[in-house]
């Protein structure tokens, strides 16, 4: 079925088909109509389950973890400020290898105060454990919750699945909802092991040794790596059920390719249309967009990337003292490829800033313009 | 149903509590009058540290360690979960210690209060950060001695029940390892009312309050007896019973045995007195404005140290 809706209510459709008995949820902008729509469900039954109110996102995270292992399936969403309150059960939610599905809609954070699209929110929960990816539009960021339970239910880690604020969370367009059916038989009834047993009691999250704790972590990192392949085969699987597929990465026009554009999120659909007119100049500008961003994609960037003389990352996102964060992590996975590209950072979109198909035209252009290597990002403003 | 006496010890010896530990026993009694069904939520504090180090657990129930200002909704997550699942015959029992109620937990136990989600909350109250080596927390009494206050901490214990009744939530209480009988009813009390129940126990630390570890229990009987901590319960936050009637002791027979109050003047220990006697007749307010008969039939009941 195709209705038109945004990309929060996209959200909502997918939880209620993954059929997730407990939600714990906190209001903040732009994610309010995600906790909305599913209330209104809640409410009228449509939504079999328990809608936990909870007084802020710390606690709607701890409910969510504490429920998951339990046994039952749980979402919560939310955005900026609150993703930041809850940094501190986030990791203890991957720690726990509780397999929660969260949506965060990128919002800068304070200070000083906006409502608009920044990843910078989810991209400094990086190191929490959580799998993260970033999506393009309404209808992805559906299909990734529901693949989202399937690849955490397998891994027994946390998925934060990440849609910008307003360019998608806000944003109407023609969405395919699956049917019922067939979420049914791509998503089985959760079967999670008893971690509170009456019968066997034991002792969930104890004070460890050093030696344990290392092993444990190295346990989530192993965890988290298989991811790669897990996501990669919960797509394809995607695709035979839905007949839709994104790929933990998408090359776009990649193969004759000499300048590439890399981006992530709804900035992927504009740089799409940029380089169809670039290429239209003559210019020899491909895209590469990134949906996983942890566990990160290396090997699959730089089997694509290989041969390539300029990388142009466009970040909407600033780690402040360092730049582009989807840049830092890039350069990081290509310093031992055999002749590696000239990568180059271009901050545009932070703050919510608008990027139009001109401006990446003009970035590619000032990117294929250069001789020298840049460390330092570049801070785009369109003249 | 077993009794609490017959059920088997859930907090096994060979726990890392102090000697005289009130929290330890209190936790003993609580679980016992809990019984096996029941899945236990401990945060970071004393009942966090006295557990054990992986592998070794002294809970005899399925209990998790979770962090230290979310007793409340890790528990209400729990207790949702089972619903969901219809084990309607398990019960999810959060304990927290006072700076994990008094303090970092307050928001998040408000938040499940006013949910009412289905869970015991049980505060281990010692007054203090006794797991960190005794700090102030809002529920430390006046003057008192704690490493964060050497000059007497300058401002009054914070009233947790008159926060909890302001939820109006079906079922508080206080209660104190010196009437275990009166704890254990309360529990038994509370297990049987669906929402979320509140049981402040007054858990005496021999480390904390500068005292030997044998008066534990008689100092938790004195804080009753000197009405510097009465035994009552609130019902939806409006019916308000005292459950035990003291002898109305003056408050130095309490304070006078901990090294934390040796310092005090006699002003201070004036004015605990004016505001202990003004917190007892406000209480006898609200239980006599709630109902008077119900009052005196539980003033009699089941306690060894009942009025002469």
């Amino acid at each position: 079925m195709r209705e038109f809706m945004t990309g929060n209510h996209a959200v909502a459709h997918a939880v209620k088909l993954c059929r997730t008995p407990l939600i714990a949820a906190y209001p903040i902008t732009p994610q309010t109509p995600i906790y909305e729509k599913l209330s209104e469900w809640e409410s009228s039954g449509l939504l079999q389950g328990i809608m936990m109110r909870t007084e802020s996102e710390h606690s709607a995270m701890a409910s969510c973890i504490a429920a998951s292992l339990t046994g039952v399936r749980t979402f919560t969403a939310t955005s900026s400020q609150g993703l930041a309150l809850m940094h501190e059960m986030l990791h203890f939610a991957a720690g726990c290898r509780a397999p929660i599905v969260m949506a965060n809609v990128n919002r800068l954070l304070a200070a000083p105060w906006g409502f608009w699209a920044d990843q910078l929110d989810s991209l400094s929960q990086r190191d929490t454990g959580w799998i993260q990816f970033y999506c393009e539009n309404g209808q992805e960021a559906l299909d990734s919750v529901i693949q989202a339970y399937k690849i955490a239910e397998q891994v027994f880690l946390p998925v934060m699945i990440c849609l910008e604020a307003f360019f998608v969370s806000h944003f109407m367009e023609p969405v395919e909802i699956p049917a019922q059916e067939e979420v049914d038989r791509f998503l089985p009834p959760l079967n999670l092991p008893h971690r509170f047993d009456i019968e066997k009691p034991g002792f969930l999250v104890p004070v460890v040794s050093s030696d344990l704790y290392r092993k444990y972590r190295q346990m989530m990192q192993r965890a988290m790596d298989s991811v790669k392949t897990v996501a990669a085969q919960v797509d394809d699987e995607f695709k035979t059920t839905f007949g839709r597929s994104y790929g933990i990465i998408e090359p776009i026009l990649v193969e004759d390719a000499e300048v590439l554009l890399v981006t992530a999120g709804s900035m992927t659909s504009t740089a799409r249309m940029a380089i169809q007119t670039l290429r239209e100049k003559g210019y020899p500008v491909g895209l590469l967009k990134i949906r996983l961003f942890r566990p990160f994609p290396v090997e699959a960037l730089q089997q694509t990337i290989t041969g390539k003389k300029k990388i142009v990352v466009i970040d909407r996102n600033c780690s402040i003292g360092s730049g582009g964060i989807f840049c830092q992590e890039l350069r990081a996975a290509l310093i031992h490829s055999p002749d590696p590209p000239f990568v180059y950072n271009y901050l545009a979109g932070i703050g919510g800033t608008d990027v139009t198909p001109d401006t990446i035209g003009k970035i590619a252009l000032d990117a294929i313009r250069r001789v020298d290597p840049a460390d330092e990002s570049i801070w785009w403003v369109d003249v | 149903m077993k009794s609490p006496e017959q059920q088997p010890n859930f907090l096994r010896p060979g726990h890392a509590a102090c000697a005289g530990c009130g929290l330890a026993v209190g936790m003993r009694l609580v679980l016992q009058a809990m019984g096996p069904k029941t899945i236990a939520v401990i945060v970071p504090s004393c009942e966090g540290s006295i557990g054990g180090v992986y592998p070794n657990t002294a809970y005899g129930v399925p209990t998790i360690h979770s962090a230290f200002e979310i007793a409340a909704p890790t528990a209400a997550g729990i207790a949702n979960a089972l619903k969901i699942q219809g084990r309607h015959d398990i019960q999810a029992l959060a304990f927290a210690g006072d700076g994990g109620t008094f303090d970092i937990g307050l928001a998040a136990l408000s938040g499940v209060a006013k949910n009412n989600d289905d869970i015991i909350y049980v505060c281990l109250d010692n007054e203090g950060y006794m797991n960190t080596g005794i700090q102030v927390s809002s529920s430390t009494p006046s003057f008192a001695w704690t490493g964060t206050t050497p000059g007497g901490n300058p401002r009054r214990k914070k009233n947790i029940m008159e926060i909890m009744a302001a939820h109006y939530n079906p079922y508080s209480a206080t209660a104190t390892i010196g009437f275990p009988q009166d704890l254990q009813q309360k529990i038994i009390k509370a297990k049987r009312i669906r929402g979320t129940k509140f049981i402040h126990l007054l858990s005496p630390c021999p480390t904390g309050w500068r005292m030997p570890p044998e008066l534990s229990a008689d100092i938790s009987v004195l804080a009753v007896e000197t009405n510097v901590f009465p035994l009552y319960e609130i019902e939806n936050g409006v019916r308000w019973t005292i459950n035990y009637e003291p002898r109305g002791l003056p408050v130095e027979a309490y304070l006078l045995k901990q090294g934390r109050f040796k310092h005090l003047t006699s002003e201070q220990i004036n004015q605990i007195q004016q505001d202990v006697n003004e917190e007892w007749a406000r209480l006898n307010q609200r239980a006599g404005s709630s109902s008077s008969k119900d009052r005196t039939s539980r003033s009699t009941k089941g306690f060894k140290h009942g009025k002469k």
